[in-house]
C-alpha cells in the first residue's frame, strides 16, 4: 500500500522534528547533561507562567512574518536568503519615522509600519530586478545585501539617528506597538500588538496566493517559467513582484522589533538571526500559511524556552539552535525520510 | 608619512586579512566546480576556528611553537568531517543545496558554542598563547624595496595561502582530477556517460571545501582573533563566497579577489590613521566587497557565470 502524497507531506515535518529532538537528547546524554531536566526547563521557559508565555508570543510574531517572507518568494521559485537584511532596513526605517515625527497615534503608527514595509520592499526589489533583468542568482545578491544592510544601518544609526552613539533615541509613544494591556496580562512581558499585524499578514498571504489571479501567476512562474511565459504571463514582472512582496513581509518583521519589542534601533555587531530562522520556519511549514504559523509557534517556543535551560538545568541554550538546524537538515533531506517511510510500509505489508 | 611607510603598513595587513579568505574561497571553488553550491563556507570556518583554538589551548604546552600549525591540520580535519554532512544531504539525499548550506551555518554556530560552554563553562575561550606571529621572512626580507614591503612584519600563512591558490589552479586546470571535477559541474550527464563517477567527484569537491574552509577558519582564529566566541567568525565565510564569485570561480581569480577584499577590510581598520583616507567614512570600505560582487554579477565588469550544473542534484534515473 503506497501512502498518499498528502499524508507524506504531513508526516515529513513531524518526523523531522522528532529526529531533531532525538539527536538533541542523545547529545545531552553524551555530554552528561540531564536531558529530562533540560526538556522540563525548556517547557517551563516557554509556557511555565504567563510572563514566559508572553515572551514566547513576542518571539513568534517576527518568526511568522519572516517565515511568510521566505515562503512567498519560494512559491515563485525564488530563494530569499535576504530576509535578514530586509528586516534590518525595515527596523531602521520604522524607528526613523518613530523618532523623527510628532503625529497623532492613528497616523504615526501606521506610517512607521508602512515605512518598514516600504524599506523591506525596496531592499528586496534589488535582487528581484537583477534576477529578472540580468538573470543574476538571487541567493548571492541577497547574501551580499544582508551585509550591506548591516553596515549601512549601523552607519546611519551612528551618524543620523544619534550623535556618534550606538543607539537611537526611543521612538515616540505614538509610534509604539507596545500595549500596557497585553503587558499587564502577561506579568510585564514584552508582548505587543504586532501579533495582530502578523495574523493579518498570514491571511493576506493566503488570500493573494489562493484567491487572486496574480497569486496564480506567481505560483505558475515558480512551477514552470517557460510554460508561464508561453501562456502569456510576464515572468520578469512576476519575479520582481514576488521579491517585493516578500520584502514587505520581511520589513514588517523588522517593524515588530523596532516598534514593538525594543522601541529603538541599536548598532549590531552581527545579524539578528530572525531572517535565517525564517528559512527554517518556511521550510518546516511547507510554505503554507497555516504551516508557517505552526512552525513559528514551535521555533518561537524553543527559542524562548531555551533561555531558561542554563538557569534551571545547566544545559547551554545553544542546544536548541542545534535542534533547529537539524530539523532544517532533515526536512531538506526529505528524500531520505521518504525512503524510510517506503521501507517501513513494505515491511508492514509483508 | 611617506609612500614607503604607508605601503609597509598596508601590504602586510592586507595579506593578513586576505589569507583566511583565500583558503576558504579556494574551498568554495572546488565545491562549486563539482556542481555543489556551498553557502555553508561560513559554518565550515566556524568549525575550523573553534577546533583550532580548542586544540591550540589544549596542546600548547606539549607542542610549543609548532602548536598553530598542528592545530591548523586538526581544524582541516574537522572541516572535512563537518562538510561530509553537507555532502551526504545535498549529494546522496538530494537536499536543496542552499538549504543544506544554511543548515550547516546554523549547526556550526550551535554546536561550537554548545561545546565551548560544555568544555570551558563560559561563553568564550581563553586567549591562545601560541598564535601565528609576525616574522621577517629570511633572505627575501633583505631584498631592497620589495623586501620591507612584502616580506617583513608579515605572516607565513599569507604565503602558504598564495601557494595553495597556485596549486589549486594547477589541480583544477592541469590534472585529470581537475578535468573530471569540472566536467561533473558543467555537464554531469555527459561525464557519467564517459564513465566518470559523478557522486564520487562531487563528494571530493565538497570535502575539499571542508578542508580548506577549516583551514581558513583556523588561520583566522590563530592569526587575527586569538580566541573563539560567538562573534569570532562573522561574515568572513560569506566574504570568501563573494571572493569566489568575484574571481569567476577561478582559483587565481578567487585569490586576487580575496586579496582585494582583504585590502578593503584592512583599510576599514587602519584607514583612520592614514592621510587622505581619514575623512572617508569607513562604511564605504566595509560594504565595498559586497557591492562590487553584485556589480560583477550583473556583468558590468565582465560577466561572471557559475558552473552550469551548480546547484542541480544529479539523479541517474533522469538520464
Amino acid at each position: 500500500m503506497e501512502m498518499s502524497n498528502r499524508m507524506q507531506n504531513i508526516l515529513i515535518p513531524i518526523i523531522a522534528v522528532l529526529l531533531g529532538i532525538i539527536v538533541g537528547t542523545i547529545l545531552m546524554i553524551v555530554t552528561g547533561y540531564d536531558a529530562i531536566a533540560g526538556f522540563i526547563a525548556l517547557w517551563n521557559g516557554a509556557f511555565g507562567d504567563v510572563y514566559f508565555f508572553g515572551e514566547t508570543v513576542r518571539q513568534i510574531i517576527p518568526y511568522i512574518l519572516a517565515g511568510l517572507a521566505v515562503a512567498f518568494a519560494f512559491k515563485t521559485g525564488l530563494f530569499n536568503i535576504g530576509v535578514e537584511g530586509q528586516l534590518i532596513v525595515g527596523w531602521l526605517a520604522a524607528v526613523w519615522v518613530g523618532v523623527a515625527f510628532e503625529l497623532p497615534k492613528i497616523i504615526h503608527l501606521p506610517l512607521a509600519v508602512l515605512a518598514a514595509a516600504l524599506a523591506g520592499a525596496i531592499w528586496a526589489f534589488i535582487p528581484g530586478f537583477l534576477k529578472a533583468q540580468y538573470r543574476v542568482h538571487e541567493v548571492i545578491v541577497t547574501i551580499m545585501l544582508n551585509y550591506t544592510a548591516l553596515h549601512i544601518t549601523n552607519y546611519i544609526i551612528r551618524t543620523k539617528l544619534s550623535e556618534g552613539s550606538d543607539s537611537s533615541d526611543p521612538i515616540a509613544e505614538t509610534a509604539s506597538l507596545r500595549s500596557p494591556l497585553l503587558e499587564s496580562l502577561t506579568d510585564y512581558s514584552r508582548m505587543h500588538w504586532g501579533i495582530v499585524i502578523a495574523i493579518i499578514a498570514v491571511i493576506i498571504m493566503w488570500f493573494i496566493l489562493e484567491k487572486t489571479t496574480r497569486g496564480f501567476e506567481l505560483k505558475a512562474v515558480g512551477l514552470n517559467q517557460h510554460a508561464s511565459n508561453y501562456a502569456g504571463m510576464n515572468v520578469k514582472k512576476n519575479i520582481i513582484l514576488s521579491m517585493v512582496i516578500s520584502g514587505v513581509f520581511a520589513g514588517l518583521a523588522g517593524a515588530m522589533e523596532g516598534l514593538g519589542t525594543f522601541g529603538y534601533a541599536a548598532v549590531k555587531s552581527g545579524f539578528t538571526g530572525v531572517g535565517f530562522d525564517g528559512i527554517a520556519v518556511a521550510l518546516l511549514g511547507a510554505n503554507s500559511p497555516i504551516g508557517i504559523v505552526l512552525a513559528a509557534i514551535l521555533f518561537g517556543s524553543l527559542k524562548v524556552g531555551a533561555l531558561n535551560m542554563p538557569l534551571e538545568a545547566g544545559v547551554p541554550n545553544e542546544l536548541v539552535d542545534i535542534i533547529i538546524a537539524l530539523i532544517v537538515f532533515f526536512v531538506a533531506s526529505s528524500y531520505m525520510i521518504r525512503l524510510l517511510i517506503r521501507k517501513i510500509n513494505k515491511k508492514g505489508v509483508k | 608619512m611617506g609612500i614607503m611607510e604607508i605601503l609597509m603598513i598596508i601590504v602586510p595587513t592586507t595579506l593578513l586579512w586576505a589569507a583566511p579568505l583565500i583558503f576558504t574561497a579556494l574551498g568554495g571553488t572546488f565545491s562549486e566546480r563539482s556542481g555543489v553550491i556551498n553557502i555553508g563556507l561560513e559554518g565550515l570556518m566556524v568549525i575550523g576556528a573553534f577546533t583550532a583554538i580548542v586544540f591550540n589551548l589544549s596542546f600548547a604546552d606539549v607542542l610549543g611553537a609548532w602548536t598553530p600549525w598542528v592545530s591548523l591540520l586538526v581544524a582541516m580535519l574537522a572541516g572535512v568531517i563537518f562538510s561530509a554532512i553537507h555532502a551526504v544531504a545535498s549529494i546522496t539525499f538530494r537536499a536543496d543545496q542552499t538549504v543544506s548550506g544554511v543548515a550547516i551555518n546554523l549547526l556550526a554556530v550551535g554546536v561550537t558554542l554548545f561545546l565551548v560552554k560544555f568544555i570551558y563553562d563560559k561563553g568564550q575561550t581563553d586567549i591562545i598563547q601560541e598564535s601565528f606571529s609576525k616574522i621577517d621572512i629570511p633572505l627575501l626580507s633583505d631584498i631592497p624595496f620589495i623586501g620591507p614591503i612584502f616580506f617583513s612584519n608579515t605572516y607565513y600563512t599569507s604565503f602558504v595561502a598564495i601557494i595553495f591558490a597556485v596549486v589549486a589552479w594547477y589541480v583544477i586546470y592541469k590534472t585529470k582530477f581537475g578535468l573530471r571535477l569540472r566536467s561533473v559541474g558543467e555537464h554531469p550527464m555527459a561525464a557519467d556517460t564517459m564513465g566518470i563517477n559523478v557522486t564520487k567527484m562531487r563528494y571530493y569537491g565538497v570535502l575539499l571545501s571542508g578542508a580548506l574552509g577549516g583551514i581558513g577558519g583556523g588561520v583566522y582564529a590563530q592569526a587575527i582573533s586569538s580566541d573563539f566566541g560567538h562573534a569570532t567568525i562573522s561574515g568572513q565565510g560569506f566574504m570568501a563566497l563573494a571572493a569566489m564569485i568575484f574571481g569567476k570561480w577561478h582559483p587565481l581569480g578567487a585569490m586576487g579577489a580575496a586579496i582585494f577584499f582583504g585590502f578593503a577590510q584592512s583599510l576599514s581598520i587602519i584607514g583612520s590613521s592614514l592621510p587622505l583616507l581619514e575623512n572617508i567614512p569607513n562604511v564605504y570600505l566595509l560594504v565595498a566587497p559586497y557591492v562590487l560582487t553584485i556589480i560583477a554579477l550583473t556583468g558590468f565588469i565582465g560577466r561572471a557565470d557559475a558552473p552550469k550544473a551548480s546547484g542541480v542534484p544529479y539523479v541517474k534515473e533522469n538520464r
